[in-house]
């Protein structure tokens, strides 16, 4: 059975601190993974996300979830113990990209692509998604 | 007419693919009496929220769009220290911020230290509003009263997406059910059509990098409100425009049935309703065109 190892400690009162989010109170109702509008690109759904950060496992930095989450809010709305997930999923984001990590290079874009997409899709795709 | 004078921000995408946003809104406001003042320099507004608590350098350009506006204030060139906004992005940024500068004596006081090239500290009095918010505080009647064409028999989906209303509390109406639109179409004489997907995410930034993604969203919100019986979406986000009118093109390539379904800003028909021209309406720079219905519908 999956529980709290002491070790893990230190990553999960991290992310607790970057989100200012009181994670230990998800109860897993999976209301935020049925609101959330791109669970079908995801890998884990943001309700396994909260729990594996409420075990402090650093694989949640691996998972494709934090990088596709549209911080809509709309789990925010829906969490009935006031948990912010999209802080979360920030967070976790916030520690990948200290690192210098660039989810997004616009070199990939052609031409055309950047001159058709309104600025407000690039500049708030590059603060999201790169160092 | 009394005239009230407004600080207005706009954003960088208001001065480029979404001139049509500007436009609609500007003219429309003049019908109502109120002059938006645009502040003579401004910068961006901070694009998105920032989130990590420990951010505060994102903090800095919000808060030095504000202390714009309480300088319009004290040199007299606009009435009160409002701010409004079109863009989602930009209210929910500058909103988000302007709290955050209120409620965390620690932060403001970081976030000052970061601004002293001002010549004076940002004092936290601006009131950040969305154009939405400024009309219903002027009353709905208002606005019906200056309708020279009524919409009647447009059928008109409103679209909120994400920023506008969330998170909870930050928003311009119930996050759960918000009316805001749906009143000022009302007033506009248009029929209101309710649709599941009104406050779904269109799938914002992702637009860049995952535009088969977004493509898909799109569809299952714009198909949605068709098959509520939309004739046109309105909606406030020069995002949203984007991710529901010119992705149109991607998801045809995978729902070749799919057609297409005019989308608009809630402006442009408020401008059409006032009996204002093409150069307020502005039509011409939405893709898809929505002029052949509107000219079916016997509105321009």
């Amino acid at each position: 059975m999956l529980s709290f190892k002491p070790e893990n400690r230190a990553f999960r009162d991290k992310v607790k601190e970057l989100s200012g989010e009181k994670i230990d109170l998800c109860f897993q109702c999976g209301a935020c993974s049925s609101g959330c509008p791109m669970t079908q690109e995801m890998d884990y759904l943001p309700s396994k996300v909260i729990r594996m950060t409420q075990l402090g496992l650093e694989e949640a930095l691996d998972s494709k979830t934090i990088w596709v989450c549209t911080t809509c809010f709309n789990c925010e709305v829906r969490c009935p113990r006031g948990i912010d997930i999209a802080n979360v999923m920030e967070a976790l984001r916030t520690m990948v990209l200290r690192k210098k990590y660039n989810r997004v290079n616009l070199e990939d874009l052609t031409a055309e692509e950047l001159r058709e997409l309104p600025p407000i899709a690039i500049v708030s795709n590059q603060r999201k998604l790169t160092a | 007419m009394t005239t009230m004078k407004v600080a207005y921000y706009p954003g960088c995408t208001l001065k480029t693919t979404a001139k049509n946003f500007e436009a609609s809104t500007l003219a429309s406001a003049k019908e109502l009496g109120i002059d938006l003042v645009e502040p003579g320099r401004w910068n961006c507004c901070g694009t998105v929220h920032a989130l990590a608590k420990d951010d505060v350098m994102h903090h800095i350009a919000p808060l030095r769009n504000l202390l714009r506006v309480e300088e319009m204030k004290a040199e007299g060139k606009v009435d009160d220290k409002k701010v409004v906004t079109l863009c989602a992005m930009c209210y929910n940024t500058l909103k988000r911020s302007n709290q955050v500068f209120k409620d965390d004596a620690d932060k403001r006081k970081k976030v000052q230290e970061n601004m002293e090239n001002e010549a004076a500290p940002y004092g936290g009095s601006v009131e950040v509003l969305h154009l939405l918010e400024l009309l219903r505080e002027q009353g709905w009647d208002k606005v019906s009263t200056r309708v020279t064409k009524s919409l009647k028999g447009l059928k008109v989906a409103p679209y909120y997406g994400c920023l506008l209303l969330r998170p909870r509390g930050t928003g311009l109406d119930d996050a759960d059910n918000p009316t805001i639109m749906e009143d000022l179409l009302k007033a506009l004489g248009a029929e209101v059509v309710d649709f599941p997907y009104k406050l779904k995410c269109c799938g914002s930034y992702h637009t860049v990098q995952m535009k088969e993604a977004v493509a898909d969203l799109s569809y299952r919100i714009l198909d949605q409100a068709k098959r509520a019986g939309a004739d046109v979406v309105a909606m406030a986000c020069p995002l949203c425009e984007y991710n529901l009118g010119p992705r149109q093109a991607e998801i045809r390539k995978h729902y070749p049935s799919f057609g297409s379904l005019p989308v608009v800003y809630f402006t442009q028909l408020m401008a059409l309703a006032f009996g204002l021209g093409d150069e307020a309406t502005a039509f011409g720079a939405n893709t898809p065109d929505p002029r052949p219905l509107l000219k079916e519908r016997g509105l321009i």
